[in-house]
């Protein structure tokens, strides 16, 4: 076993601490009464994610220099899918690690709307979800961002820089993610009390931010994992220069807290706790598409942005567009990857005209086609088994609706033991 | 409304490749594909609006 490769395992073995610490930021930031639903959904969504990814989503995703179908169109093959042996024949001994990556990659997708639809959504429609996600859409779209299809090939076919760069899954991941945040709120709409005629939107607050804020540290250590695999597999940068996309994780991330900690402090009088926490984790987004591939000044200045604008983009969903987001998915995972997936072609290494265009056509393929095929498919399948839970059990809470108790049995008065008898 | 705004969504998206495959020089394409782009903004507003509009119903 090669040095690269110890480090490629002792990296994959840390890496399910980012989904981990993502479960907990959105279980934090949940109603109390569907925090066990929360985190058990968490874990059947990431379940359902590798059993579906690893019987055929591998396969239709293959990997760089793997086998491919290509369309021929205007002279040029744009390869949109993987053509590797289907239920799990298309893993082996060679490909496991970088599967091993992938599936808590694609479970940290299907965690992504979880949140956002949280308080509301039933747990079996979300594993349906799942199946879609993580069997068709994800692996088609990193095949065309990290296996060598159209977008990664850009470079090659339309002389666009080194066509599409997406080292730490800004858009494999999070972007995708942030976009199946939308479909799903879309599809769920509020949750009851959210939104009343005539009056401001009701504010539901994070039920324990000492999760929220615990599950950023550990979504952190997830992340470095994250980002340092990409760039060994994605981004070809091995040995001492790895530890740089290390620094400028942290110093995206640190940029991105601190400007949120400022603007929530001038708008509101005081730092909020939970802004921050989502503004870290905004940080993080970014840096997954600039980590590898800028000098630290210019992470840091992602970063800030990054945080800078959250808060004020929240507010607008919520305040303009009647979006009900309880973890901020949408604004955290999806705009924060694609201003980090921008700043690649203005900020990055190999930053140029070229470069920006194949940015832009990225993230147009997010929007323009990934984002109708994930609502079309969400409003088929909510046909099919309908997302939204029964009003009396979102009254009840999910936990008692779904899961028959709460996570919090003790947390009631017991007016009985302080009655005489 | 809601069609329409996935059906710009599309539509944006395919602007924007095809100005790859039917034009060859930089500047055109960076014009076609931002244009692109910005159709797309119009059908994301458009399916936004039908949200709110619902919205409003459900009340």
């Amino acid at each position: 076993m090669t040095a690269d490769s110890t480090l490629c395992l002792l990296l994959i073995a840390v890496l399910p601490l980012a989904p981990a610490g993502l479960a907990l930021v959105n279980c934090g930031l949940n109603r109390s009464r569907s925090a066990a639903q929360s985190l058990v959904g968490a874990l059947c969504l990431g379940a359902v994610a590798a059993v579906v990814y690893c019987a055929w989503g591998f396969s239709l995703e293959a990997f760089a220099g793997g086998s491919g179908y290509s369309l021929q169109l205007g002279g040029v093959a744009w390869n949109w899918v993987g053509a590797a042996p289907l239920f799990f024949r298309g893993l082996s001994d060679a490909s496991a690690p970088i599967a091993a990556f992938q599936i808590f990659a694609v479970s940290f997708v299907a965690l992504i709307p979880w949140g956002s639809g949280a308080d509301r959504w039933r747990l079996g429609a979300a594993c349906l979800l799942s199946v879609v996600l993580a069997g068709f859409i994800y692996p088609l779209f990193a095949h065309w961002v990290w296996g060598g299809g159209w977008l990664a090939q850009l470079g090659a076919t339309f002389h666009l820089g080194a066509g599409f760069v997406d080292p730490g899954g800004a858009a494999t991941l999070q972007g995708l993610g942030g976009i199946a945040a939308l479909a799903v709120v879309w599809i769920l709409g509020p949750r009851r009390g959210k939104f009343t005629r005539g009056g401001p939107p009701g504010a539901i607050p994070a039920h324990q931010i000492v999760y929220v804020l615990f599950g950023c540290m550990v979504t952190m250590v997830g992340w470095l994992a994250l980002n340092l695999l990409g760039a060994i597999f994605f981004a070809q940068i091995n040995g001492v220069a790895l530890a740089m996309t290390e620094v400028n994780t942290l110093l995206c991330a640190s940029g991105a807290v601190l400007a949120a900690l400022l603007v929530t402090r001038v708008r509101f009088g005081k730092p909020d706790a939970s802004l921050c926490a989502n503004a870290w984790i905004a940080g993080l987004v970014a840096s997954s598409a600039v980590a590898a591939l800028v000098p630290p000044g210019a992470a840091l200045l992602v970063g800030i942005v990054a945080g800078g604008v959250l808060s004020p983009a929240i507010e607008f969903l919520e305040l303009r567009c009647g979006i009900d987001d309880p973890s901020g998915g949408i604004v955290v995972h999806g705009l924060s990857a694609i201003w980090g997936l921008l700043a690649v072609g203005f900020l990055g290494r190999s930053a140029s005209g070229g470069q920006m265009i194949a940015q832009l056509v990225g993230i147009g393929t997010l929007l323009g086609l990934v984002l109708p095929a994930v609502y079309s498919l969400c409003w088929m399948l909510n046909r099919a088994l309908p997302f939204r839970a029964h009003p009396h059990g979102e009254r009840i809470g999910m936990d008692l609706h779904e899961l028959g108790s709460g996570a919090y049995p003790e947390f009631v008065m017991h007016t009985d033991e302080f009655i005489p008898h | 409304m809601k069609l329409a705004g996935l059906g710009l969504l599309v539509s944006g998206w395919i602007v924007a490749v095809a100005a790859l495959c039917l034009l060859p020089q930089l500047a055109l394409r960076a014009g076609f594909v931002v244009a692109g782009l910005l159709v797309e903004g119009l059908g994301l507003f458009l399916v936004g609006r039908a949200h709110l509009e619902s919205l409003g119903a459900r009340e």
